[in-house]
């Protein structure tokens, strides 16, 4: 082979260059239509932020190239390629590696080209349409700038044997090579991978034609790469995925040995060669090698014994002969605790101090779990359960430790984390803490609601080497800036890192960082990550990881500086000229059954089961997707249904032992506005104000005839004489949750912990939508029967709306306070807040309704410190007070 | 004689900024519009590139000034010459004008030097910049699918820039200031199609821009990234200018001369703007760092980008003078 021919070379954002130690190239299959269902319906529905997720999901999960196809017949498959590459561009995370370009259509796969700055890939071309079409494509991707997959396929068809395999590929890089001038090292041939196994004797040959074919282009075709879809050889055992993957690992073994040296595989559906049992890997060989006559019935009738997947396993207890320190491994890695305090306790018999038990086989399995999800083999979920067995195992160690006074194990470093004053958020915050744990941190929780000084005494006495802030709520952005000024001013250089779900990167680089000049401060995207900033914190790279990030958010700064001065917002006047206007009548304004308030007591929770947005409670483990699809998902699918499956049992335990308490309070109320101001009275003669709400409006530019909105363009103006009314609403489900929290704890279960927390957050929602239909065809009754299906409700399809305090149409919090007053929903529900008016019990939801047929939801944007003056002043508070409540909305 | 021969024997000198020296002259809305644009409805000052057509006598006279301090090569006054960069001034109907007379501006110049001196050729570049648009990125964070210009547009740009540099007599084309990899795959598809079609091509020189410390372009790739995302042509040169100082700008020309089977160039500015958006480092400090370029065996081509003058072009071939080229193969 001619050894001086340059390595193949690919970019995205970042360089992919192929050399004998890349070894094997993972392309990513997932973004394609044709192949992934669940992804056909994102693009279909123009779900493309969605769509991008599951890019992101492939590169962090390993995929060194993503592959992306949007051929199919009911989409526009070139606008679908231009919008979703342009997106792409726009991630750093997904477009650092190369981008293949999927696509049969030459039209398509020409757009796509346009689209990427990098060096990708074209999939694929060939000599079916004849050569002179071959050599235009080819020409023309050269002068874009790709390489090219060429498919063994000719006038005369696809090549099904080694010979056809060897002639087609021979002459289309001949055609290449010499009358293109087309770098032969930017040449990949695919020769068609097809399934064996089938029933068909003539398939029986396929796969070691494909080696054999795979071997003679790398030895006679200098330059030249080999790549295919791998999971196309398995074919026939569709449903017995153990078969398949013993398959996927066999195929790839030899195609790689032979020189194959790319290719489609998706990495859960694939077992590592070494660890396939004797026999079957015995009966797959047979088949792939095509080594006896009778292979083919013999590996159907050997996978009829092995059909036991993960789905229907009977519980296989074998691992339980194994040694003792195996046993311990496979619980962490399986997170079984059946057998742990059993299998500690003989463990501890054998090593001469207790400490060494964790030392040894307790950290030697959770660096493997560790290592697995680094590298995306494992998700959230697992990870949770795996530390739940280590923290039962040590709990068993715990007093013979104590006993030996032999100090504690060495850890890896100590994480102090907290949820800041004001917040009580702590679900995101108690994951790291385990994902922290399960790496050999040691995590100091100083809970939740920790004031400023309670942390930093806390952090200088444990000496710990990492300080992490939680939160959820706006306000706690605020709070978070506050613990930074204070950690500068106590001199400490601990690093800072925030995390929570409105916090962000460019919050962090513009308003936190600046205040904590004496050490770094980081943000963290999710529990995932945390490991990996922790370790380049802590580890010798340190300064360089440092100095990167400082870099990193200087440059977001003066970007964010950049497009702030370039946003323009409108002046207030302006904007309330440009309202949003409804013809008013009284016909669209309905009479409430009641007014005044209701209160609802001991509400049965099965009645909020079916109300339950799934989707949000798999975020919150990090495992990304739609239920119901989710379930069936090729990545997350087997851990999603395991969770969800435990979910559904603590569910019925939650409503048949009554866990947990349900409560709310409805209050219904006449109504008028004047300007953005609602006023709220006792009763019809609208005599006797009880609260006044103070709506913000917009104040971004609009296109033409786009509207400037506030809530309070949904109810009718004073003026009009017409009588209108509002609602609010607070309820809860978090009645009984911490104590129930606290058992688990005790068990040192984060798992069930967490689930619990998880799903009492789901409750609440649910029970806010299923009061919202009450209120819409009972207590207010403006619509009739409405027939609406759980997904209907979950994409608000209903009339009116019920806007929350904190969220994009109203993010003013202190705009809860005269609704708890309102609705005297501390005293009747036990809901209180807090001072960063976050509601407590946390599983509690509060708002308005509003009724009016053209009422929506909007998100509010920014606004100036014009309406910020304009509002303090309605209110009656200081601008100082209102800009603080409001900082993150401000422009 | 063939610029690839000269480069095997020594390191070619670029000239420097075509802008600093023009505001050296104090020069009025007419001087922007004599002869050709009296009558144009929008104002004309700042677009220099007008300047080769209404006031030819300054450019040629900084043509002049840069060979006369040992520059090889004189880029053209074409950085804004596409009908994308002129839509601003209204002027998309100037761009042929710009670029042809602009190159026969340099050319007049360039031949009067080497008549004089035969054993020091000098080269006529034809600067082919950005344009004011990203084909990679959105304009509206709102709208991170959007595009202000497509690969289509950049190529019908760039096709008729090429073609009129071409027309006006260039030795090489210089696509530059690179800070979008996606428009200078554009610039080169163009360039490969005009190459195709009158079958002549001339060297290719590229030049990107790393924007800031982090070692990346503006659209987010790596220096060796970038290298490999425009290594399809066979080009003459791959380098970076303008943004960085020299000195910040060493260690991405290190990983050109690591991995570029080109030649690599370079032209910085004079060290970063200060906070008046003017360029302090003298010749001699701007030499200095360059002197650790050339020690380290990493340029075949050197120049200068913002604020630096025929007195730092001076001192750098002065400098360059005394140095081996990095060693490459051009033949291909």
């Amino acid at each position: 082979m001619n050894t001086n021919l340059p390595p193949l070379k690919l970019s995205g954002l970042e360089p992919l260059v192929l050399t004998k130690e890349t070894n094997f190239i993972n392309i990513g299959e997932r973004t394609n239509v044709t192949g992934s269902r669940a992804f056909l319906r994102m693009i279909k529905e123009g779900r493309f932020e969605d769509a991008l997720s599951v890019a992101l999901e492939q590169v962090q999960g390993g995929a060194q190239i993503i592959d992306v196809n949007m051929d199919e017949g009911m989409i526009d498959g070139k606008a679908a390629m231009v919008q979703f590459l342009n997106l792409i561009a726009s991630e750093p995370d997904i477009s650092r590696v190369p981008i293949m370009i999927d696509s049969s259509k030459w039209e398509i796969i020409e757009a796509g080209l346009k689209c990427i700055q990098g060096k990708g890939i074209v999939n694929s071309i060939s000599l079916k349409e004849g050569e002179a079409n071959f050599i235009d494509q080819a020409k023309k991707i050269k002068r874009y700038g790709a390489a090219v997959i060429v498919m063994a396929f000719d006038e005369d068809g696809q090549a099904d044997s080694y010979e056809r395999r060897i002639e087609i590929c021979e002459r289309s890089y001949r055609v290449l090579v010499d009358k293109v001038n087309f770098p032969a090292q930017d040449i990949i041939f695919d020769p068609n991978i097809f399934p064996v196994a089938t029933g068909m004797e003539e398939h029986n040959n396929n796969a070691v034609d494909f080696f054999r074919a795979t071997k003679w282009i790398r030895t006679n075709l200098p330059g030249a790469h080999v790549s295919g879809g791998v999971s196309n050889v398995s074919f026939s055992f569709r449903g017995n995925d153990k078969v398949r993957e013993a398959m996927h690992s066999v195929f790839l073994y030899y195609a790689i040995k032979e020189g194959m040296d790319m290719g489609i595989v998706n990495p859960t559906m694939i077992e590592i060669y070494d660890n396939i049992p004797k026999d079957l890997l015995e009966h797959v060989e047979d088949v792939i090698l095509n080594r006896r006559q009778d292979a083919t019935e013999r590996l159907l009738e050997f996978a009829e014994t092995v059909k036991g997947d993960a789905t229907k396993k009977e519980v296989d207890l074998s691992w339980r002969n194994a040694p003792v320190q195996e046993r311990l491994a496979h619980a962490l890695i399986k997170g079984i605790v059946e057998f742990i305090d059993e299998d500690t306790e003989e463990c501890r018999k054998l090593y001469p101090r207790p400490i060494q038990v964790i030392e040894g086989p307790l950290m030697d399995g959770m660096n493997v779990v560790g290592d697995l999800f680094g590298s995306g083999k494992m998700f959230l979920p697992q990870v949770v359960k795996s530390a739940r067995v280590m923290k039962k195992a040590v709990a068993v160690l715990l007093p013979y430790i104590e006993l030996e006074k032999a100090g504690t194990s060495s850890s890896a470093g100590k994480v102090l984390m907290a949820t800041v004053k004001g917040d009580v958020h702590d679900i995101g915050k108690n994951i790291v803490g385990v994902v922290l744990g399960c790496n050999n941190y040691e995590v100091v929780d100083l809970g939740v609601m920790v004031p400023a000084e309670k942390i930093i005494e806390a952090a200088i006495k444990e000496k710990v080497d990492v300080i992490g802030l939680s939160g959820l709520i706006t306000p706690s952005l605020d709070e978070m800036v506050h613990m930074a000024k204070e950690m500068q001013r106590a001199g400490l250089t601990i690093p800072l890192m925030i995390g929570g779900a409105t916090t962000s990167k460019v919050h962090t680089a513009v308003k936190i960082e600046e205040h904590y000049t004496n050490g770094p401060t980081i943000h963290v995207l999710d529990a995932s990550r945390s490991v990996t900033v922790v370790e380049s914190l802590l580890g010798q790279r340190k300064e360089a990881f440092v100095a990167a990030v400082k870099d990193e958010y200087d440059t977001l700064r003066t970007h964010h500086e950049k497009h702030r001065s370039a946003k323009r917002l409108l002046s207030l006047e302006t904007a309330r000229k440009n309202k949003f206007e409804i013809a008013w009548n009284q016909e669209d304004l309905k009479t409430p059954s009641f007014l005044g308030n209701k209160t609802l007591l001991n509400y049965p929770l099965e009645k909020l089961v079916d109300y339950i947005d799934w989707t949000p409670f798999f975020q919150t483990w990090e495992l990304h997707g739609k239920y119901p699809q989710i379930l069936t998902d090729e990545v997350v699918g087997v851990e999603a249904s395991k969770l969800f499956a435990d979910a559904q049992q603590m569910l019925k335990q939650i409503v048949d032992e009554k866990w947990l308490e349900a409560r709310a309070v409805v209050g219904l109320y006449p109504a008028n506005s004047i300007g953005d101001d609602i006023e709220i009275y006792s009763d019809e003669s609208r005599a006797t104000l009880l609260n006044i709400q103070h709506a913000l409006r917009q104040q971004t530019e609009k296109v033409a005839g786009a509207p400037s909105m506030s809530l309070a363009d949904f109810i009718a103006p004073k003026e009009t004489g017409l009588k209108d009314y509002i609602g609010g609403f607070v309820v809860t489900t978090g009645i009984g949750l911490d104590e129930k929290v606290a058992e688990f704890e005790s068990e040192h279960d984060d798992y069930n912990s967490i689930l619990l927390k998880a799903l009492g957050d789901r409750l609440a929602e649910a029970f806010s939508e299923h009061l919202h239909e009450v209120v819409r065809t009972d207590f207010w009754a403006y619509t009739g029967q409405e027939n609406l299906t759980n997904d209907d409700l979950i994409k608000e399809k209903y009339q009116g709306i019920r806007p929350a305090p904190g969220y994009p149409a109203c993010p003013d919090h202190t705009e809860k306070t005269g609704l708890f007053q309102l609705l005297d929903a501390t005293k009747v529900t036990g809901v209180t807040l807090t001072e960063s008016l976050a509601m407590l019990p946390t599983s509690s939801v509060s708002g308005w309704y509003f009724a009016h047929p053209q009422s929506k939801y909007f998100g509010l944007g920014k606004i100036t410190n014009e309406q910020v003056e304009d509002i303090a002043r309605r209110k009656g508070k200081s601008f100082d007070e209102m800009s603080r409540w409001l900082g993150s909305v401000i422009h | 004689m063939d610029i690839r021969e000269v480069l095997n024997k020594r390191i070619l000198v670029l000239d420097g900024a075509m802008g600093t020296m023009i505001q050296r002259h104090t020069l009025t809305e007419e001087d922007f519009r004599k002869g050709w644009f009296e009558n144009h409805l929008s104002p004309l000052k700042g677009n220099n590139d007008l300047l080769s057509l209404t006031r030819p006598d300054i450019i040629e006279e900084i043509h002049r000034l840069y060979y006369e301090a040992g520059a090889d090569i004189a880029e053209t006054n074409t950085f804004s010459g596409t009908t994308i960069a002129q839509a601003d001034y209204g002027l998309e109907t100037a761009v042929y004008d710009i670029n042809f007379h602009s190159a026969q501006i340099a050319r007049k110049v360039a031949d009067e030097f080497t008549v004089k001196e035969p054993n020091k050729p000098r080269f006529v570049a034809g600067s082919i910049g950005p344009t004011n648009r990203t084909a990679s990125i959105s304009p509206d964070v709102n709208d991170p699918g959007y595009r202000a210009v497509t690969f289509d547009d950049l190529v019908v740009a760039y096709t008729q820039q090429v073609e009129a540099l071409m027309d006006g007599g260039v030795d090489l084309l210089l696509v530059e200031t690179v800070f979008d990899t996606l428009n200078a795959k554009a610039a080169l598809y163009a360039i490969d199609e005009v190459f195709e079609k009158r079958g002549v091509k001339i060297p290719i020189m590229v030049s990107g821009t790393i924007t800031d410390a982090s070692g990346r372009t503006l659209t987010g790739q790596t220096a060796e990234a970038f290298l490999i995302s425009i290594s399809h042509l066979p080009l003459l040169s791959v380098g970076f200018n303008c943004a960085l100082g020299a000195s910040m700008m060493r260690p991405y020309l290190q990983v050109l001369a690591k991995n570029a089977p080109f030649a690599v160039s370079a032209h910085p500015n004079a060290g970063l703007p200060n906070e008046f958006g003017k360029y302090d480092e003298t010749a001699e400090m701007m030499a200095a760092q360059i002197k650790e370029f050339l020690d380290e065996n990493l340029i075949n081509i050197i120049g200068g980008c913002c604020g630096t003058t025929p007195d730092h072009i001076r001192a750098i071939a002065n400098l360059a003078k005394n140095y081996q080229p990095r060693q490459i193969d051009l033949n291909y």
